[in-house]
């Protein structure tokens, strides 16, 4: 068996390093699992038609989600893309609050308003998932812009692929983080295929957001996204500058989904074996021998996944006997006295 | 009372409100130490600062969606689009986020903004610096629309825009920053979806919005020295929420509706409220509604042109008294 190192080299000083700590590890070995098994569970789910509409899964993009919420401290925002149930999970939202959402029950997370690509918990701190591509790395600088007003030390995170790179939102939206200097952190998950279309294919550059770093002064930095360790590591260090006020970091990390872009996608135009080779580089995979090499035991590894499993089973047969939203909903929140009023 | 611009109750009003509330924030393109294009922000930087009264680039989505941000999070942000042209290119936020966000998330975010913008014709512009476009505005649920024609509506509502919870879109008039009106002392707050009967009449209501008020006044008095046709004006002031109580009753007691849209002909504000009047008011209704716009087209430049296609008080009172066939 190739060792971790063969699989998935990892940048100078990110090797067996011990600066992380085993709770902290066992956390986001925790955390990876979660996402794991409700991406899964919700992909399951499709094929007895009890998710409805659509849904973008993070299925192999685990340890992206894990490392940054594992830096995270308590008052930090996430902005996430449609692609947002693992960011949601991450910052400790309930895998029933999520799987009922995108079952469409009144135990979901917005009881059924928004949908899986909008999953939203600002108790969590996880200000919203945006389905426009690009929209949200603006509205992140504004709640930066706020911090940055009221001298508060809380970073904003925003996430989102590859495919945002080639929008005008995100290049107005560096310049205006980097010339405001904005404790805001831009974190793309490059997983190769923008939708159906490999990302190289319709980008100037190699690496679609680090790439583009320069033109705003900012460093280039493109990290191995399917290791917990080393995302968390790039985030803390681009939290510290943000929340020193030195201004916001655009990092890119390399990583892959295992199912297609969307339910509706099968992912054929991907090329024999490419599966294969990135499942061999599976994040979880690695975490899991990562914990090993430090020592925790095999049977506590085991006792996290069984935790786990229970969790997501008890969650779904929750949603399954949740009851359907209300009518009577239908027509609340959409002004801020609760209703819908348009006219006296 | 003092006489005061309209263009000067534009920054007594934003003073006013960062005067007020130290979480009112100022955003724009050139509106800081220039004072704005149209110099409606003139002095705001050196009254408040330079962390209160930002200079942004040329980058309409990065000005909605940090203001936006900024919202969400315990801000109360006035943002500038410098025309209301450049809507289409931010348009994202003004459609699908700030809009939808509340609804969206179960009632969880909130979006207390303020979108200030150069609204309307008049200025010689030509087809993408001068279009009324409160009415792609009003089309979306979960935004308010309002849109001033004098100096104290224009405090007032600002004022009321900035202290509402749900994101506004504010519409100035390009062309009435300069004209000039008197102004209570002291301060100013109106309140969100009111009309107001500008000149009470009994023949005739007619509804206008902005620049088109001072015009059906002009209207309105010729058609009383000429015909001894008594109309009332209804200056609409806010779109959403739309105040069909007070325009509902001027139709009921003068029995005839005309609206003076500045807008293009298709999708145009009054045909809303005419296919309200026709739901709920018909029977009081002695003849059609009648709509007064600009034709559908993009506005031409040139001055002699653009004079042409704009309702103007002649096109008014003309209108009016061919339809009451005096």
């Amino acid at each position: 068996m190739a060792t971790i190192k063969d699989r998935a080299p990892t940048p100078a000083g990110s090797g067996l390093n011990d600066d992380i700590g085993e709770a902290k590890r066992r956390e986001m070995y925790r955390t990876q699992v979660v996402i794991r098994e409700a991406e899964q569970r919700a992909f399951d789910l499709f094929l007895q038609n009890l998710v409805k509409g659509t849904s973008h899964l993070s299925l192999g993009q685990e340890a992206v989600a894990a490392g940054f919420a594992g830096a995270m401290q308590k008052g930090d925002l996430s902005f996430c893309t449609y692609r947002g149930h693992a960011h949601t999970l991450a910052r400790g939202v309930s895998v029933e609050k999520v799987l009922g959402e995108l079952m469409q029950r009144d135990n979901g997370l917005m009881r059924g308003k928004g949908g899986s690509m909008h999953l939203t918990s600002v108790e969590h701190g996880v200000m919203g998932s945006y389905a426009i591509i690009g929209a949200h790395l603006p509205i992140a600088c504004g709640a930066a812009w706020r911090a940055q007003y009221k001298g508060a030390k809380d970073v904003s995170v925003c996430f989102f692929g590859d495919g945002t790179t080639n929008i005008g939102a995100f290049h107005e939206a560096l310049n205006f983080a980097a010339i405001w200097k904005l404790p805001v952190v831009f974190v793309c998950e490059n997983n190769l295929y923008m939708e159906y279309t490999p990302i190289g294919e319709v980008t100037a550059v190699a690496h679609p957001a680090a790439d583009r770093a320069a033109s705003y002064g900012l460093e280039r930095i493109v990290i191995d996204g399917n290791d917990a360790d080393v995302v968390y590591r790039t985030a803390q260090a681009a939290f510290d500058k943000a929340r020193a006020g030195k201004g916001p970091s655009l990092i890119e990390c390399l990583t892959y989904r295992h199912s297609g872009h969307s339910r509706a996608d099968p992912a054929k135009y991907r090329p024999e074996g490419e599966l294969d080779r990135w499942k061999l580089r599976d994040p979880i995979k690695i975490y899991r021998e990562r914990l090993l090499q430090f020592g925790v035991a095999e049977n506590v590894i085991k006792s996290i996944d069984t935790e786990v499993r229970k969790i997501v089973d008890d969650a779904t047969e929750a949603c399954k006997v949740a009851p359907n939203p209300p009518a009577e909903i239908i027509t609340k929140d959409v002004y801020a006295d609760g209703g819908w009023a348009w006219r006296n | 009372m003092a006489e005061l611009t309209y263009r000067d109750a534009v920054i007594r009003g934003i003073a006013q409100e960062m005067e007020r509330d130290p979480d009112v924030v100022f955003l724009g393109e050139d509106v800081a130490k220039a004072g704005g294009v149209f110099k409606a922000t003139v002095g705001l930087y050196e009254q408040f600062g330079p962390l209160r009264v930002r200079d942004t680039p040329i980058s309409e989505q990065a000005i909605l969606g940090a203001a936006m941000g900024a919202a969400m999070t315990g801000l109360k942000p006035i943002a500038e689009i410098m025309f209301s042209d450049f809507f289409a290119v931010c348009f994202d936020y003004i459609a699908n986020e700030f809009p939808k966000s509340r609804y969206m998330s179960n009632g969880q975010v909130k979006c207390p903004l303020v979108v200030r913008t150069g609204n309307g014709a008049g200025s010689r512009f030509g087809a993408q610096h001068s279009q009324s476009v409160e009415n792609w505005c009003m089309m979306i649920p979960g935004l308010k629309v309002v849109a001033p024609s004098t100096p104290t509506d224009v405090i007032g509502l600002l004022a009321a825009a900035v202290r509402d919870p749900d994101p506004v879109i504010f519409c100035e008039h390009k062309s009435l920053y300069a004209t000039k009106g008197e102004v209570p002392d002291g301060e100013i707050v109106d309140t969100l979806g009111t009309a107001k009967i500008v000149r009470p009449g009994k023949d005739a209501t007619i509804l206008a919005l902005a620049l088109m008020v001072p015009r059906a006044l002009e209207a309105a008095e010729r058609l009383k020295a000429d015909h001894g046709i008594d109309a009332e004006v209804v200056d609409v002031r806010s779109l959403v929420p739309l105040d069909t109580q007070t325009i509902l009753g001027s139709v009921a007691r003068t029995h005839r509706l005309f609206t003076v849209e500045e807008n293009p002909r298709l999708c145009g504000w009054g045909a809303e409220i005419v296919s309200i009047a026709a739901d709920e008011v018909f029977y009081d209704l002695d003849g059609p509604p009648v709509r007064i716009t600009t034709p559908h087209i993009p506005l031409p430049a040139a001055d002699i042109l653009e004079d042409i296609v704009l309702p103007t008080p002649d096109r008014i009172a003309e209108t009016v008294r061919r339809s009451l066939g005096s």
